[in-house]
């Protein structure tokens, strides 16, 4: 039924159960939010939003504030414009006054709010709450004099991830946001996917960028730099640039990388077609030989965490492929070394991620099959970008170019990779390919395409129904695992989890803001990637058939198992080790 | 036994299924623990949290937005100081600088011994006698600072 109210003496129609704030925007009527994000439940701590109610005596929180009938509201009232600017006003003066040297200058949320209420000074002198930024994790950093207690990094952590790493400890001026029991943020449970950073207003959450030791090995000439593209960033990082949400600008950024000094720039892409090409036949073993299913996807190094924490008992489910990013570091120094006669040793392997879990991932200690360090750095979409403003590169404006050989090239079914569902719609492919002896006529497996955080669908490999899901966001993939502990998933056979909302277009490494609609617009410019491509299935790359020819054998083979797979670590949830109890006499 | 790593006798898991495990009885299951064992460690936290199927961050949450919940070891002696308005004027910071300085902490800390924590709290409701302090369950009004070192010592020597 609808209900009939007012925002600005304008009669707008809303449905019950609808908020000020969604009734207001469905309308065209602009309220400013802060903790609110269209991803979260609403949790109406700032009181940005507020909006006067007829008869209500306190102004109320339009973003968790439910409409009623006959309701008159007011948005930009002059009582309204004063509590809001007060508020920022508070937060601002405990807010650390360095919005020129912040990595969040001009992108930050706060910063918008005070130059949209012509905030010009902060009229409140006083104590400012000091502390020290947490750099303890590989991936994400806080600075928790920063934060302004919008609980958005909380509600992520809990509510989409289900990791619940960070909460809200103490009350009032003590309050702050901390990991476990206020401890670092490195010894407790989190698996570095950075959808906190992504969600956070401020500079209050940012990743570890090693951007200036990048430099140095670019500007170093006795260094041989090589450079991959993970497939999710083409298709995301002209918005740092001020493009569209889905802009494609995979050849402009392969020449911006080239410009920026990088010697070789290749692509994630082509190991995600040897992904294929291992997991798949992975897959099939089992399948054939009696193995341990359904057999669960292995890209994702958030995920890999999260189930090395949670569900150590699942880990034999897991491919032991490595993730794409591994996968080329180890054949940087291997395979492309061989080939061009480069010292390993001289080579250093940068990858450029939408992920803030790869830099955790890189430096597993497992992750030297090379005999090196395979993936030196790791740098998200946003951190490349940046290193492309500092070198006074002009992104939309570029002309296109192409990957360099030997590792770039790759098909329509590596770059789906970067979208929910991508890899189980190229691991089909190649399937159908190898298990039916005939190509597909149709590549594009709608069945396992969309948003819905768990998707099921049994798809016809020639005779044999092949009976697959997808999750992503990992309170989904804890469903998931949840149903296979509980045989829901028995007969089963390949399940594909991936860590972050909308798969690696989502990552936590991603341009900022982020949001469902943005989402969507990156995963069509993905699968508009895939549809542009001659090649569109792994098995089809010519540069993976040259390379099993010339260096590794076949699929699943003794080098491929050294240098391509690998193996899991359950891991101690307890953050605390070996406190004793003290019992007060 | 609080958990496996742990020495002590106490059977907190007892107390938690006392309380149905069920995460809606924290607080009353905060108090109990903490009578039982003094204050609610770390490690007794991940154990409730486990218990009640609920995050430690929730559990820790509640455990340190409450006053009377204690994350860390209490002395034997509580000193309870108060800071609102009618203590204030009867000259109450005079009284809180004495008893800091007799016990060399500020509020919110614990002596070395273990013998004292300082605490700061709001009213209470001893404005008759103010300035006032509250040694564990004992009041004391009308104080002058010159007062505080005797006071405190009679706890020092029964300790």
């Amino acid at each position: 039924m609808a209900i009939n109210l007012t925002i600005n003496g304008q009669a707008v129609a809303a449905e019950a159960g609808d908020t000020i704030l969604t009734a207001a925007r469905r309308a065209g009527v602009y309220i400013p939010t802060l903790c609110y994000h269209s991803d979260l439940m609403p949790d109406g701590v700032c009181r940005v939003c507020s909006v006067e109610v007829k008869g209500q005596r306190t102004l109320c929180a339009a973003c968790c504030y439910p409409v009623a009938e006959g309701m008159e509201v007011l948005t930009h009232s002059p009582r309204v414009r004063e509590s809001r600017r007060m508020i920022v006003e508070l937060m601002l003066a405990n807010h650390p006054q360095e919005c020129l040297t912040c990595s969040r200058n001009s992108k930050c949320e706060l910063q918008a709010l005070a130059r949209e209420f012509g905030i010009q000074e902060v009229h409140f002198k006083g104590e400012r709450k000091m502390a020290d930024v947490d750099t303890s994790s590989l991936s994400v950093f806080r600075n928790p004099e920063k934060c302004i207690l919008c609980n958005r990094c909380v509600r992520t952590c809990e509510d989409i991830q289900s990791v619940a790493a960070l909460h809200a400890s103490k009350r009032g001026w003590d309050t702050t946001i901390v990991p476990g029991m206020g401890d670092e943020l490195a010894s407790v449970v989190c698996v570095n996917c950075g959808q906190c950073i992504n969600r956070c207003p401020t500079g209050a959450l940012t990743a570890n960028d090693p951007s200036s030791k990048v430099w140095d090995a670019i500007h170093d000439s006795t260094k041989h730099v090589v450079v991959q593209t993970a497939p999710a960033v083409r298709a995301a990082i002209g918005e740092e640039f001020g493009m569209p949400a889905g802009s494609r600008v995979t050849g402009k950024m392969v020449t911006a990388l080239k410009m920026m000094g990088f010697d070789r720039v290749m692509d994630t892409d082509f190991t995600a077609d040897l992904t294929i090409m291992e997991e798949g036949s992975e897959l099939i073993q089992r399948v054939t030989e009696g193995g341990v299913l359904p057999q669960l996807t292995s890209c994702s190094p958030g995920w890999i965490k999260f189930i090395e924490y949670y569900y150590p008992e699942l880990l034999p489910h897991l491919s032991t492929c490595k993730s794409p990013q591994q996968m080329f570091g180890a054949l940087a120094k291997t395979y492309y070394a061989e080939k061009t006669g480069i010292d390993p040793k001289d080579i250093i392997s940068v990858s450029i991620m939408p992920c803030t879990a790869k830099k955790f991932e890189c430096d597993r200690p497992e992750m030297t099959d090379s005999g090196y360090k395979d993936v030196d750095y790791v740098l998200t979409t946003r951190e490349a970008a940046q290193m492309m403003r500092e070198a006074g590169i002009d992104l939309p404006n570029l002309p296109e170019s192409e990957y360099d050989d030997p590792l770039g090239m790759s098909t329509g079914a590596a770059v789906i990779f970067g979208n929910t569902g991508g890899v189980m719609e190229a691991a089909l492919r190649t399937a159908y390919a190898i298990i039916t002896g005939t190509e597909l006529d149709n590549v594009n497996i709608e069945a396992v395409r969309g948003m819905e955080g768990v998707r099921e669908a049994t798809v016809m490999v020639g005779e044999l129904p092949v009976k697959a899901a997808v999750a992503h966001g990992l309170a989904n993939a804890r469903q998931v695992l949840e149903g296979i502990k509980n045989g829901r998933f028995k007969d089963y056979h390949f399940i594909e989890i991936m860590c972050c909302p909308g798969g690696c277009i989502g990552g936590g490494g991603q341009p900022q803001p982020t949001s469902e609609e943005i989402r969507k617009a990156r995963i069509k410019a993905i699968y508009d990637e895939d549809e542009a491509m001659t090649l569109r299935k792994s098995h089809t790359n010519p540069a993976v058939q040259k390379l099993y020819e010339e260096f590794l054998g076949k699929p699943l083979s003794h080098k491929s198992h050294e240098l391509l797979h690998t193996d899991y670590t359950p891991r101690d949830r307890k953050t605390v080790k070996a406190v004793k109890v003290k019992v007060e006499s | 036994m609080c958990s496996e790593s742990c020495g002590c006798s106490s059977d907190i898991v007892g107390i938690i299924e006392k309380y149905d495990s069920d995460k809606r009885n924290l607080i009353p299951l905060l108090h109990e623990l903490q009578d039982e064992l003094g204050y609610i460690s770390p490690e007794v936290m991940e154990t409730i949290a486990e218990k009640l199927g609920t995050t430690v961050g929730q559990v820790h949450g509640v455990a340190t937005f409450y006053t009377l919940f204690y994350t860390k070891p209490r002395g034997k002696n509580i000193v309870r100081m108060c800071n609102s308005t009618a203590c204030h004027i009867e000259g109450g910071r005079k009284i809180r600088e004495a008893v800091s300085a007799a016990l060399g902490i500020a509020p919110g800390e614990t002596t070395q011994d273990g013998g004292f924590t300082l605490e700061v709290v709001s009213c209470m409701g001893l404005c008759g006698v103010a300035p006032a302090i509250m040694v564990n369950d004992d009041v004391y009004g009308n104080l002058t600072p010159e007062m505080v070192p005797n006071i405190l010592g009679k706890y020092r020597e029964a300790s």
